[in-house]
């Protein structure tokens, strides 16, 4: 195991912030710690980078005990979501700073440097200061600088969570292509399921300062461990005093079997989907279908029609 | 119309404060040309008054550098009991008069206080001496190095300082290759503000140093006593080095002021 952090507690004064968690990273994999905001999970990977200290508990990285280690002696790489780019240093020079601490020589400082301003695609901004850079050509900058002093571990703090959409699903990608090269153990804090189910291999769910669920992309999203990390990992509606994802729900015409009848309120078109607001006896749900699927029932408000889970659809029953 | 008459109030205000006072002190220095005024301060007390108060107020810029930015440091970056109390203390200089800071300095190193006396016997003496105007400069001048790197270091965040960390860096590494970096040109502006402060100084340091011509006499203090015993000539041309050398830093201060908007964008 890459990192394995055993029954951490923290609390900041007297709000308790993580409880009892203990997690376990394998080494080369790509994990996100997936929750919602003041759910610890950037308070974890800061423990685990040794910026916060853990009330009680111990975090193991390549085997070594590092709880009592300062951050400088962990040989881990941080990236912060706002990027902590050195202002007063060029993108060299910041790419350089740890080679530079480690007396390294000029030639393979130089060397190395440029290898990773490549991998980040930034080798023409060499000379450039991050005042002159763009937020995804920050980001990018401060990861190559991790990288460059090749870390047991990169630790990525929310590090897309400051830059637009568009930039944001392209760093995504290409995120996701970096470690498919470099392989180097990588955990990264995200809220967004999107993120962390398109990047990682492995999610965490933390919530509440615990680990709620670990698995797969798939495993948690299909299997959900609570209703909590069913509602998080994706949309969700009720039917029938169940969880069930909205895609999930089949619309038909006439009575079937195991369906409730509905009455459509609102037929919203998204694009390629298209979104059913139905009220069934009293409650208000919704339903995921294709265009074609519409189209083919003719759908408006007012209608009445029978909706049931998809057979073999993953539902939580709720408990009342 | 009342636009002029506000411009009339401000020109005359500053005019009859600023600009005559300035104006008639320098026409009286070089009324007679440049030779008197070359001849006043190259006096053996003038040089001396110089190199007194260059003494004096290169500790104190000294002392007040490192004492402010690790005061700045503590106040932005660390919490503890009586934070608050220190951020109130770092003021106080710029409430209390200088004269209260020379008699109370008196009252604990002077010869028959117990403290005093104690470092009198060790052969130490502060009060009529350097030490001691060394540190009621230091008390004036206090917070004027702190209050100028406080607001940058708290706009800078620590963030830069932890990403350092992470890649290996120690504390002093991360102080001299991050923090200073970043800190710069405040910094310089304190220290500009500070070294003014300190050679302009004329109250505790009047109280503390005894003013002994020739020993403990600064360039202040030297106009002060030029005054008084009818030595106009070279009473003023003191006066117009002291004026010069604070226009000098003025500038300074002007040069290093909009740079740290530039940086800490």
């Amino acid at each position: 195991m890459a990192i394995e952090v055993r029954d951490v507690n923290k609390s900041f004064g007297t709000t308790p912030v993580l409880h009892d968690v203990s997690l376990d990273v394998a080494a080369g994999s790509l994990t996100a710690l997936l929750g919602p905001s003041g759910g610890g999970k950037s308070t974890l990977l800061r423990v685990i980078a040794g910026l916060e200290r853990p009330d009680t508990g111990t975090v193991r990285i390549s085997g070594v005990d590092a709880t009592r280690l300062s951050p400088q002696r962990r040989g881990v790489g941080f990236v912060f979501q706002h990027y902590a780019a050195f202002k007063h240093l060029s993108v060299f020079r910041n790419v350089a700073f740890g080679l530079e601490i480690r007396k390294r020589p000029k030639d393979e400082i130089r060397k190395r440097v440029m290898e990773l301003l490549e991998l980040v695609h930034l080798e023409k901004l060499a000379d450039r200061y991050p005042s002159q850079l763009s937020g995804g050509q920050r980001q990018r900058m401060a990861l190559a600088r991790a990288l460059a002093v090749e870390p047991q571990v990169l630790l990525l703090d929310e590090p897309f969570g400051a830059l637009d959409a568009q930039v944001r699903k392209e760093l995504r990608t290409w995120l996701r292509r970096l470690h498919d090269e470099v392989h180097v153990t990588t955990v990264f804090v995200t809220h967004d399921q999107e993120e962390a189910i398109e990047v990682a291999d492995t999610i965490v769910v933390l919530a509440g300062g615990e680990v709620v669920q670990t698995g797969s992309p798939g495993e948690v999203y299909d299997n959900p461990a609570n209703p909590f990390v069913m509602r998080f990992l994706g949309p969700v509606t009720e039917i029938g005093g169940s969880l069930v994802r909205p895609h999930d729900i089949e619309i038909s015409p006439g009575p079937v079997e195991g369906a409730s009848p509905a009455v459509v309120s609102r037929v919203v078109r998204l694009g390629f989907e298209v979104r059913v607001e139905v009220e069934i006896g009293g409650q208000e749900a919704w339903v995921q279908v294709t265009r074609e699927q519409a189209d083919r029932l003719g759908l408006g408000p007012g209608d009445t029609v029978h909706v049931r889970p998809a057979p073999g659809a993953r539902s939580l029953v709720l408990a009342l | 119309m009342a636009k002029h008459v506000l411009r009339l109030v401000a020109v005359a205000y500053v005019l009859f404060l600023l600009v005559l006072p300035v104006m008639l002190i320098i026409w009286r220095t070089f009324g007679d040309g440049l030779a008197p005024f070359a001849e006043a301060l190259t006096s053996p007390s003038a040089l001396h008054a110089f190199k007194v108060t260059l003494t004096v107020a290169g500790w104190a810029v000294v002392a007040n550098t490192v004492f402010g930015v690790g005061t700045a440091l503590l106040l932005v970056r660390h919490e503890f009991p009586g934070k608050r109390l220190l951020g109130a203390f770092i003021d106080l200089p710029m409430a209390v008069s200088p004269v209260v800071v020379g008699l109370a300095l008196i009252l604990v190193y002077g010869r028959f206080s117990p403290f005093g006396g104690l470092l009198e016997s060790w052969g130490i003496q502060v009060i009529f001496s350097t030490p001691g105007m060394v540190l009621a400069t230091v008390f004036v001048a206090l917070p004027l190095v702190v209050r100028a790197v406080v607001p940058v270091l708290e706009e800078l965040g620590d963030e830069q300082e932890q990403a350092a960390h992470t890649l290996g860096a120690s504390r002093l590494q991360t102080f001299l290759r991050i923090t200073l970096p970043g800190i710069r040109w405040a910094l310089g502006y304190g220290i500009v503000l500070c070294l003014a402060r300190s050679l302009g100084e004329y109250g505790a340091v009047a109280v503390v140093s005894g003013r002994l011509v020739d020993q403990t006499q600064t360039l202040t203090l030297f106009v002060e006593e030029r005054f008084q015993n009818f030595d106009q000539p070279a009473a003023f041309a003191a006066a117009t080095a002291l004026a010069l050398i604070a226009v000098v830093t003025l500038l300074l201060t002007k040069l290093l002021r909009p740079k740290d908007r530039i940086d800490g964008n």
